[in-house]
């Protein structure tokens, strides 16, 4: 079981290192195309990575440790989060299983990695950005623990594999209104997770309405090279958790070469729909003021809070 | 005499031995001499306590003058888990306070007081009975009284926290006596194994339970009694705050225990909803009062009000779901209970110890007048890291298991078919994620703005750290304990299960946790392994890279193109949480004063804009202040009573004898 593990859990990793860059090319194409631009074409996160290692890293004068360990922790985090999520099989460890709770303690430690890189060069923008950015991610949090509640009263466990396997035995489960308001809140949680429209706005240069972008201003070369790289896989992951969760089928329940390349395929499909998705509709999405987010994440909550009423309605019945 | 009769009586003998030394030692060896004994006395609760949670029993009984008889201890299992942390915190703050203490900390009172406070708070979880309870109660309260006077000559503000705090701990005494008094009337008895056979059903033992509990919930600092702590925290000195909070606040936590779990067991299911709400409130009221404060000790206060309420929300749980025959899961919540107990003990104790130090280096409290200190202090900056790390319940820390527990058993405690629970559960479930998040911007609102960036006041840039030895241990050993629970908290499971009386907690791999009463399990040292392994290709790309192409130090940060003139551009703490303070605008009602001074040739041009912000208590405000309102008023209606004049003393006499004779004739 842990051997099998370990060899999803690398899969998974050499999986999304490989795909999430392409995501956000793909996602940002896709937003060109749709706005009438010609776009940079889906390999230029690539490119820029590849750009950005080899680049000088600067870093000023009075910053602490912090500058430099933030970005490697954002990432280690985020490689951490792949290798735990359900993406290409529900293979899991037995000690350590994919528990939610845990994937998002995890998540968090990025978070509060890059707000500590905001804060650490005593500039005001880095310092708005990690304030903003702390904001919203402590109003994010109830609305995914339950969700996650509602998700797991049908499987009686919070571990992702066993709730995704179990959508997989009983796929009508997916439809249930549990599932959907549940996933429905899910959705928006990530969108202000990640730091898409309407929440943040990935592609802003006006320094005023930055948030993640505020935090990592100071930084250069390789360091600003894994704060990206970090926030693309987040992206990868969470987006390839949503869609496997919307979308079970094709993810392997058991660990073969060729249950693997199937899954594989079947993620690539899924994460590029979600994305394509998410992309399209950030067409028509302006920013939202800082403060209204507030109410869009207590939309979101309530709607967490119906899907664990339905769930009681749904049993009973 | 059993090993944990010799603990029992050597805690006691230490105690007179240390408050002699303290008072009779030569002041330039009194803080060595009295820490070193006071330690001591800690040191003995703790080895004691592990002996009871190993299974030995022992009794003894202290002869007093008073009427009321002996004083009995005799630790149970769940009275030992306590006396560990009470005993563990006890010593590692006393030898910080050999460097520590100064001044006004250093005196004779302070030095006599502090292991007196020690022994009484290590031996209140092992009394045997109600009488020995409250006495041992009350000499804690006590001795903690005069700690937190110990600075009242220089600063105002502590006699009146002192007053504060002394008004909240008698109440909270007064309450427990009341409510020891019903049970002992029922029982016939003051023995704690007497009252444990009294019918929880009955109306007098939920009368004794309101009592209790809320004599229990004054001293944990439960919303809405919890107003002593933000200022009690802030007047005492920094080692008696870290004891205070991480381990004396704990006692409310274990009467609750006690009433709970061994007093009055299986009570009904609203006793459970009682401490559940109130836990839930005390936790989010208490982090959103942490996240916006800027003074670093209030901060710490508050969020000891949160971590308490996480307790009680624990501890309603656990209740909640025995008395609708959920087993499992209210097991662990039992064990969450305990396991937030252990863990906030030592982060807070570590953050403590690390504001004392912010304190001592750099003369600031407040943390908009922080900054840098990470480059200036760093050993403390390590220690305050990993403290926040706890409180902020991110993995692999003690903060993170406890909390992992108690989701665990939230979720598995669903129950559709019993509406109570139905609806409390997920409420539960948002209450300890909001908390979590709210810790987490808290905490890295502390760390980033006292630590990082730039000095913002004169004294934090010219903060160092602490010539006096004894600090940096205590603060580090405190900062591994934190991680030691967090990484290997399969340890602390067997005496989980002994002190709850619960099963179903066990040891998994290494050193991991398991929770088969849920079917849920975690080994952190097999997540850590995980990550150091995913981090060993990102290092060599580093490394790689770093290479070809080192990192330079420029002079500048780029600022987006802004030279920095003035290290006050920077965010402070007051700003880091506005944004959040705008949001819960209606539960923190922030009062703010914006003045515009335009310059005299244009009103469109500004001069100087001045920006103020109050955040009081709005506890304090609406329930308290009018409290002492009439009080006051009442006092000053009664001084016309006596206003010294001796005829109408004596027309008071006159009045009074003719009552008598009245009454007596009637």
């Amino acid at each position: 079981m842990n051997a099998e593990a370990a060899v999803l859990a690398l899969a998974q990793v050499v999986a999304m290192v490989s795909l999430s860059p392409l995501l956000v090319g793909m996602m940002r194409q896709v937003r060109a195309r749709l706005e009438g631009r010609a776009g940079a074409g889906a390999l230029q996160p690539w490119r820029d990575l590849r750009k950005l290692l080899a680049k000088e890293t600067l870093q000023a004068a009075g910053t602490s440790w912090v500058s430099v360990a933030g970005p490697t922790v954002l990432i280690v985090s985020s490689l951490l989060v792949c290798a735990m999520t359900p993406l290409l099989g529900t293979v899991t460890f037995t000690s350590v299983p994919d528990d939610l709770f845990v994937v998002v303690s995890v998540l968090l430690i990025g978070t509060v990695a890059v707000a500590l890189v905001g804060l650490d060069a005593g500039t005001a923008f880095g310092g708005m950005g990690s304030s903003r950015h702390m904001t919203i991610a402590a109003l994010v949090e109830p609305t995914v623990l339950v969700s996650v509640y509602a998700l797991s009263i049908p499987v009686g466990s919070s571990v992702l594999s066993q709730i995704v396997a179990a959508r997989l035995d009983d796929p009508a489960s997916v439809a249930s209104p549990v599932s959907l308001l549940a996933l429905l809140a899910l959705a928006v949680a990530v969108v202000a997770e990640t730091g898409r429209l309407p929440v943040d706005n990935p592609n802003t240069h006006l320094e005023l309405t930055m948030v993640h972008e505020a935090m990592v201003l100071e930084s250069s070369g390789r360091d600003l090279a894994w704060l990206e790289l970090g926030s693309w896989l987040r992206l990868g992951a969470l987006l390839g958790l949503l869609s496997t969760l919307l979308m079970p089928w094709g993810i392997a329940t058991e660990l073969s070469a060729g249950g693997l390349l199937l899954a594989s395929g079947a993620l690539v499909a899924k994460i590029a729909i979600t994305g394509a998705l998410l992309a399209g509709v950030e067409v028509f999405l302006a920013k939202l003021r800082l403060f209204r987010i507030p109410e869009l994440l207590a939309g979101s909550f309530v709607l967490a809070f119906l899907a664990v009423t339905a769930s009681y309605l749904v049993v009973q019945a | 005499m059993s090993a944990v009769e010799l603990g029992l009586e050597a805690q006691l003998v230490l105690a007179v031995v240390a408050a002699i030394v303290a008072t009779w030692a030569p002041p330039r060896l009194r803080s060595t001499l009295a820490g070193v004994v006071s330690a001591a006395v800690g040191l003995t609760g703790a080895v004691t306590g592990v002996l009871v949670l190993a299974g030995s029993r022992g009794r003894i009984e202290v002869p007093t003058s008073l009427p009321l008889g002996d004083v009995g201890l005799d630790p149970s299992p769940l009275g030992g888990f306590f006396m560990v942390v009470a005993g563990a915190v006890g010593a590692v703050a006393a030898v910080y306070a050999i460097g520590y203490a100064e001044g006004p900390a250093a005196s004779r009172a302070a030095w006599a007081s502090l292991p007196v406070f020690l022994a009484a708070m290590q031996l209140v979880p092992a009394a045997a009975d109600a009488v020995s309870f409250l006495l041992l109660w009350e000499l804690m309260a006590l001795a903690s009284t005069s700690l937190v006077l110990t600075d009242h000559r220089d600063r105002a503000e502590v006699r009146q926290a002192a007053l504060w705090y002394a008004a909240l701990t008698q109440l909270s005494f007064v309450l427990l006596l009341l409510g020891f008094a019903v049970l002992v009337v029922d029982a016939g008895g003051v023995g704690f194994d007497l009252i444990g056979s009294i019918d929880p059903g009955s109306t007098s033992a939920s009368v004794a339970f309101v009592l209790l509990v809320a004599g229990f919930a004054t001293k944990a600092g439960i919303v809405p009694v919890h107003v002593w702590l933000p200022r009690a925290h802030p007047a005492a000195p920094s080692h008696v705050s870290a004891v205070m909070s991480a381990a004396m606040v704990k006692m409310g936590v274990y009467g609750a225990l006690l009433v709970c779990l061994r007093l009055l067991p299986a009570g009904p299911a609203w006793w459970g909803l009682l401490l559940l709400a109130f836990g839930a409130v005390s936790a989010v009221y208490g982090i959103l009062q942490a996240s916006v404060t800027s003074d670093l000790k209030r901060l710490l206060a508050y969020s000891t009000t949160e971590n308490v309420g996480l307790m009680f929300l624990a501890l309603g749980t656990a209740l909640l779901l025995r008395s609708v025959g959920v087993g499992g899961p209210a097991d662990s919540a039992v064990a969450a209970c305990l396991l937030l107990v252990a863990s906030h003990a030592a982060f807070k104790c570590t953050l403590f110890l690390a504001a004392g130090s912010v304190l001592h280096g750099s003369g600031e409290r407040d943390l908009d007048r922080m900054g840098g200190l990470g480059a200036r202090m760093p050993v403390t900056a390590l220690a305050f890291g990993v403290g926040a790390l706890g409180a902020a319940a991110l993995p692999v820390t003690a903060g993170f298991m406890a909390e992992w527990a108690l989701l665990q058993s939230l979720i598995h405690g669903a129950r559709p078919e019993d509406r109570l629970v139905a609806v409390a559960m997920p409420v539960a479930v948002a209450v300890v994620a909001l908390t979590a998040g709210l810790a987490l911007l808290t905490f890295v609102k502390a760390y980033g703005i006292a630590f990082l960036a730039r000095p913002r006041s004169e004294g934090a840039a010219a903060a160092h750290e602490d010539g006096a030895w004894t600090m940096r241990p205590a603060m580090l050993v405190s900062a591994a304990a934190v991680l030691a629970l967090g990484l290997v908290p399969g340890l602390a499971a067997e005496a989980v299960t002994r002190a709850g009386g619960v099963a179903g907690v066990g040891r998994v791999g290494g050193a991991g946790l398991e929770l088969s009463g849920v079917g849920a399990q975690l080994d952190p040292i097999a997540l850590s392994v995980m990550a150091a392994l995913l981090a060993v290709p990102v290092l060599f790309v580093s490394r790689a890279a770093a290479r070809r192409r080192p990192r330079r130090q420029v002079e500048l940060a780029w600022g987006c193109g802004g030279v920095r003139v003035s290290p006050r551009m920077q965010y402070t703490a007051t700003s880091y949480a506005e944004p959040l303070a705008r949001v819960f605008d209606d539960a923190l009602r922030p009062e703010r004063d914006i003045e515009v001074t335009h310059t005299s040739e244009s009103r469109y041009l500004v001069e100087r804009v001045a920006f103020r912000q109050r955040l009081d208590d709005v506890v304090e405000e609406r329930s308290y202040r009018p409290v002492v309102r009439l009080a006051d008023r009442v006092g000053l209606a009664a001084r016309r009573l006596q206003n010294g004049s001796i005829h109408r003393y004596l027309g008071y006499s006159f009045v009074a004898l003719v009552a008598v004779l009245v009454l007596v004739a009637l």
